[in-house]
């Protein structure tokens, strides 16, 4: 069915509603601000220095350990965006207001895409506070201004995805304790990849294994070469491309998930 | 006395019973410290090769003592969560109105913190083991370390039993677990004290988990340095947190 110009305006509409309410509750809400952004930043703070020995690991990249860890709190804000985002939708479900959504004629995919809108803009909020503090603490950005904003959307664009998964299990489960469950799970994956060390000096055979199947490891380069390196094709390539799988298969089943739970309704 | 005991035993047996049955209690505070284990013996091995890195029992023994007094800590704020989530529940303002000594209380949730670490605990040291963990120590100098992490889980449970009963919410979580991570992790946990450099050099100097970290180190490598220093850092954090969880019973019995 062809999408006619005033229906496309109307979801538009529809995702502006959802949207703004998801905005304005995520913002009214500063623990869930104000901590996913400082855990990060303090881990940064502590690891770039407690770490800084591993510079002098023959083969370790001629830069410092806060250069090359900077990658990490953008990753790890990420995953706190998929609580947020999963917790809020959770808490609409659990308390019945997603249940009247359901009587309205809002579109599922509408009410999909404004309910993450408020872990985008914490995502947003986040990167660009994990950039500048990075650049305060003394890290060049080695691929200049434009490799900064490449950095902002490749960032946004890895929250945005993990803002999927979190709605996805909310929609499974329908409660924010499940969401809350799975969370040290998606912190495993932070754990099991290259983000202290490159991969070539993991000397366990299988961390060095694991990494290397782990997408995160792939996230957390591609964000990191544009730190490290510069404008590095094949890292940023991987980056991206695993982000967008990240955010188009996250997304595709949070959709299914929510026509589900909208039939059941 | 008698009275006392029947609380503290009551709390704990409940404490440790709801650990056991309800797996979203347990996984998690067994499966934080092993991941750190995984990530930190494994993925950062590598450390061991810094210049001027020694540790004689190699890396593995070096992060484990990290884990396993991490999980004892962290044994104790898992506990806190416990206490937050049974004011929220309504169960301990029922527990306040029922007890015949309420300071019975605190002591059973500690009692419950401990047997929580020890069944992380054991998990942690099975699990470096099997990565083939490398233990000079001989018998005294394993009940030293194991009583550095007793005590350890001890101070934690107190610091969060009196933080959950100040607050009385569960939304007291990050108040109760922030300030032990901070405290641990601003310790030397990846390389030797020596070999930190800069503000942390500095802020890791004055931290009593060094002095307990490096003690307990220090016993497993069959070398051991400042463990009675350790020790009276732990008596004297037990007799501080158990002023700061009385102080949270009595505002929580004022609360009613």
């Amino acid at each position: 069915m062809v999408v006619e110009p005033a229906n496309a305006s109307g979801l538009l509409a529809q995702i502006g509603a959802v949207g703004r309410r998801s905005i304005t509750r995520t913002l009214r809400q500063r623990a869930l601000l104000i901590f996913p952004m400082l855990f990060p930043l303090i881990l940064f703070a502590i690891n770039g220095s407690a770490l800084s020995a591993a510079t002098k690991i023959p083969g370790f990249p001629p830069v410092s350990y806060r250069a090359f860890l900077l990658a990490v709190p953008f990753m790890q804000g990420a995953l706190f965006i998929a609580v947020t985002a999963g917790i809020d939708l959770a808490r609409d479900i659990e308390s019945g207001f997603f249940n009247r959504l359901a009587l309205t004629p809002l579109r599922g995919s509408a009410l999909l895409a404004g309910q993450l809108a408020g872990g985008v803009v914490v995502a947003v909020l986040q990167s660009v506070v994990y950039l500048l503090v990075g650049i305060a603490a003394g890290v060049g950005i080695a691929s200049g201004v434009g490799g900064a904003l490449v950095l902002l959307v490749l960032s946004i664009l890895i929250a945005f995805g993990f803002a999927g998964v979190g709605a996805l299990i909310a929609l499974r489960s329908g409660s924010g304790e499940a969401v809350q469950a799975i969370f040290p799970l998606l912190f495993v994956t932070l754990f099991l990849s290259s983000s202290s060390l490159p991969r070539p000096l993991l000397r366990v055979q299988w961390f060095h294994d694991v990494a290397t199947y782990n997408p995160v490891s792939y996230l957390i380069e591609g964000m990191r070469s544009l730190v490290i390196t510069g404008w590095n094709g094949q890292a940023l390539a991987m980056g991206f491309g695993f982000a967008l799988a990240l955010v188009i298969i996250s997304l595709t089943l949070a959709n299914i998930a929510i026509k589900n739970r909208l039939v059941r309704t | 006395m008698r009275r006392f005991w029947f609380v503290a035993r009551g709390v704990a047996w409940r404490s440790i019973h709801n650990t056991l049955v309800s797996p979203a209690i347990l996984v998690p505070s067994i499966a934080f410290p092993l991941f750190f284990l995984a990530a930190f013996a494994g993925g950062l091995s590598k450390i061991a090769q810094v210049p001027d890195f020694n540790y004689p029992p190699g890396y593995t023994a070096f992060q484990f003592v990290f884990v396993f007094l991490q999980s004892a800590a962290f044994g104790g704020v898992f506990t806190g969560f416990a206490v937050a989530r049974d004011f929220d529940s309504g169960f301990a303002r029922r527990l306040l109105l029922t007890a015949p000594q309420r300071s019975g209380i605190v002591a059973g949730y500690c009692g419950g913190a401990l047997a929580r670490w020890f069944v992380t605990g054991s998990v942690v040291t099975i699990a470096a083991l099997l990565a083939g963990m490398h233990v000079p120590a001989d018998g005294s100098e394993l009940v030293g370390m194991l009583a550095l992490g007793i005590l350890a889980n001890t101070v934690s449970a107190l610091w969060a039993c009196g933080v959950a009963m100040f607050l009385r919410t569960e939304q007291a979580g990050a108040l109760i677990q922030m300030p032990v991570f901070v405290v641990i992790f601003l310790a030397p946990i990846y390389v030797p004290l020596s070999l930190l450099t800069g503000w942390i050099h500095s802020v890791a100097s004055v931290n009593p988990a060094t002095f307990v970290l490096e003690a307990a180190r220090g016993l497993l490598a069959n070398s051991p340095v400042d463990v009675l220093l350790a020790f009276a850092l732990l008596g004297g954090g037990i007799a501080v947190m158990a002023f700061w969880a009385r102080r949270g019973l009595a505002s929580a019995e004022r609360a009613g």
